[in-house]
């Protein structure tokens, strides 16, 4: 037993979130909630170039032949820097689902995010190509978030292959949650040291201390469920993984807006950027419910 | 990353299960906080020590496997899973014991270890006093120099001590420099319950159980043999003590996974139609997530990374899953949950014994101060 990643995946981590810390920062994600695709102009080729959309994609294909494994520490920083771009649909469900490391693919079970720019299109329904579907577009609360219906007449996918790519997606989405919690309980911690009230820090009263704590305790118990699901492969620990960082990503939004009071409240500041994903994900890829019912049928 | 166990460890597993299945004593023991379960639960621990399961980590010289910590949550997981009683000597074997290998004098790891790992010297432990809970730091209770006889004299006076009325023995932090503050001047001791000059009271715990005692001292001799480090460094040794208590070693995985196997069972055969399926399924996730991270510390403990203030996190969400877990189960149980007869009141025992987690071992709020100081960088006052 080794519980932990190995020095490479760390590596491949860190630069990746070299990149994300200069061309995926606040400013980057606000100017998405704006412009046409809701994406970063330019960042998604980038990332190719890295090789991070493409990585599970064996060789011969493009791809670096890694696994989930690698892919999940680096989802995890895309949540932290709230990347508006379809890198779990395309990285963890889609490259392996199509055996291909050329293509952008967006999926969920009704909303599809980024799908006018995707070439590949995956639903409940089924599969849609780019110029084979009518897209009708859904406002998101995250303004990033671009989503869509998908109408027309899908081509039928295996069904077995689907929930394998499925349980990807969500083990992704849930590293970007843990990402996006770490994300709101850092700029909370930092704006509580700073912020005085009463003549001290308001980081040191105990009330915002102990909401603070609440919020990094969900995260200590989350980080390990999502690491854990992204090496079994199992459907019923990619929910559970899903399950916990949901409710960490929630708890921190709520203790980090009630932290920060007014200025948390406005949209000039960051950290709706970051909260408004986490409510996001947490109802796409399958919601809280969704997979306790799943755990449920399992364990029960 | 590998998720496996070794077949050496799966081995190991498979003794242990056999073991335990073959000894675990059916029905169970009565509680070992009354005097006949103490002394029940000391039998048992005399059958562990005798199949060399009572202290597995342990080198072979004191009566242990030298088991690695991954073989050592491994015992502790088949321990639970085969509902074997409760470790009455587990504040000598988990929380005494590690400090002592990490401060003890050979002298004392030979004379002190091996009769506390057979159940032959029981401890107890001595922090708390009426005025020094939460604030350890207000420590009055005395130790002054006696040169003649080469060792120190104790009085005053500690409380909530865990079983002390069965102990024979007591650790505990007494204020050896008068002139010194707080957490300076204290030494660690090792005491003897049976010299003269200490008188033990049973307290009645919440549960109805003796499981509590104050214990007096009036002028009680303990040789210097008997100071654990350095005299005057007892803050720093007992930290030692305090951060096993909190962590992995008193409270392993297996324990709450036990306890969340049970809960589903028990969902299995009343859960319908309670409208607890959530809430139930969200609780046996949150024990498969502390295995995990069990499993996470672990793994940096092997490579030599301490886990240090994290491991208030720990005590805070073992604390907390333990006395949810023991809520749904009584809620599932309904008018049935307030009977202290028939096979559903060990769920109403269990729930009485989970609503102290949260205030011993560092209250919850305690922890919450330091995760947000420590962890996360917070402002002192
Ligand atoms: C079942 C059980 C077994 C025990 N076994 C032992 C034992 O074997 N040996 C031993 O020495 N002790 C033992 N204790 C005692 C335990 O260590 C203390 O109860 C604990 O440290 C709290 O101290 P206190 O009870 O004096 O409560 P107090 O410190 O008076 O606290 C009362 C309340 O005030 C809160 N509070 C206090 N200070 C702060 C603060 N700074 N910030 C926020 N809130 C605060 C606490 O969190 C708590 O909610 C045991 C307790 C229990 C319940």
């Amino acid at each position: 037993m080794r519980f932990a990643f190995d020095d490479d995946q760390l590596a491949f981590r860190d630069a990746v979130q070299e990149l994300l810390d200069k061309e995926c920062t606040p400013a980057h994600v606000r100017a998405a909630w704006s412009n046409e695709t809701g994406r970063v102009p330019g960042l998604w080729d980038k990332l190719v170039d890295m090789g991070v959309v493409g990585m599970l994609a064996t060789e011969e294909r493009g791809g670096l032949g890694l696994t989930m494994v690698d892919l999940v520490l680096i989802l995890e920083v895309t949540g932290r820097y709230a990347l508006p771009e379809p890198i779990v649909e395309t990285a963890a469900f889609g490259v392996p689902f199509l055996e291909r490391a050329d293509v952008t693919v967006t999926a969920d079970h009704t909303f599809v995010p980024w799908a006018d720019t995707a070439d590949v299109i995956v639903t409940a329904a089924g599969r849609f190509e780019h110029d084979a579907v009518e897209l009708v577009a859904r406002p998101s609360v995250d303004g990033s978030r671009r989503l869509f219906e998908a109408r027309g007449t899908p081509t039928a996918v295996d069904g077995n292959a689907l929930a394998a790519a499925f349980s990807r997606a969500v083990v992704g989405a849930a590293a970007q949650q843990c990402g996006l919690a770490q994300r709101m309980l850092d700029l909370t911690a930092d704006y509580t040291k700073e912020r005085r009230q009463f003549g001290v820090p308001i980081g040191s009263f105990q009330a915002v201390k102990h909401h603070l704590a609440n919020a990094r305790i969900a995260l200590e118990f989350a980080r390990p469920l999502v690491y854990r699901a992204a090496a079994t492969s199992d459907p019923v620990h990619a929910s559970m993984a899903k399950a916990k960082a949901d409710e960490a990503a929630l708890t921190t939004a709520r203790a980090a807006l009630q932290c920060h009071g007014a200025i948390g409240y406005t949209t000039e500041y960051d950290l709706h950027l970051y909260m408004k994903r986490a409510w996001a994900l947490s109802r796409s890829k399958g919601d809280r419910r969704l997979h306790l019912d799943r755990v449920g049928q399992t364990i029960l | 990353m590998d998720l496996s166990f070794s077949p050496d460890e799966e081995a190991f597993r498979a003794e242990c299960r056999a073991w335990l299945d073959a000894n675990v004593p059916r029905p169970a023991l009565p509680s070992g906080d009354t005097g006949e379960g103490f002394a029940a639960h000391l039998e048992w621990e005399r059958k562990l020590f005798d199949a060399r399961f009572a202290v597995v980590s342990w080198p072979a010289e004191f009566g242990g496997r030298d088991a690695s910590l991954w073989e050592w949550l491994i015992f502790e997981e088949e321990y639970y899973r085969a509902g074997a009683p409760q470790r009455v000597t587990q504040n000598g074997i988990f929380l005494l014991a590690p400090t002592i290998f990490e401060f003890g004098t050979p002298e004392q790891r030979a004379r002190i270890l091996p009769r506390m790992a057979a159940g032959e010297e029981t401890w107890c432990q001595g922090w708390s006093e009426p005025n020094a809970g939460s604030d350890l730091a207000g420590i009055q209770s005395k130790a002054v120099r006696d040169e003649a006889g080469n060792g120190w004299r104790l009085s005053g006076q500690k409380t909530w001590t865990t079983r002390g009325a069965f102990c024979t023995h007591l650790f505990g932090l007494f204020r050896s420099d008068p002139d010194a503050e707080r957490h300076h001047g204290l030494t660690y001791f090792l005491v003897d319950l049976l010299s003269p000059g200490v008188t033990v009271r049973g307290v009645e715990r919440l549960d109805g159980d003796e499981g509590f005692a104050e214990v007096f001292f009036d002028d009680v001799f303990v040789p210097d043999a008997d100071v654990l480090g350095e005299p005057n460094q007892g803050w720093a040794v007992a930290m030692a003590t305090t951060g096993s208590e909190r962590g992995l070693t008193l409270r392993s995985p297996g324990r709450f996974l036990a306890t969340a196997q049970r809960l589903i069972d028990l969902y299995r055969e009343h859960g319908e139609d309670s409208g607890l399926h959530d809430r139930v399924v969200a609780a046996y996730i949150d024990a498969e997530a502390y295995r995990w991270q069990t499993f996470w510390t672990v793994t940096r403990a092997v490579e030599g990374i301490n886990a240090g203030a994290e491991s208030s996190m720990t005590k805070v969400f073992w604390s907390e899953l333990d006395v949810r877990l023991h809520e749904l189960a009584l809620e599932l149980l309904r008018d049935h949950a307030e009977l202290l007869d028939g096979d559903t009141a060990s769920w109403m025992k269990g729930y009485e014994f989970a609503l102290a987690g949260p205030i011993y071992a560092g209250t919850n709020e305690i922890q919450r101060n330091v995760i947000a100081e420590r962890v996360l960088g917070l402002p002192r006052r």
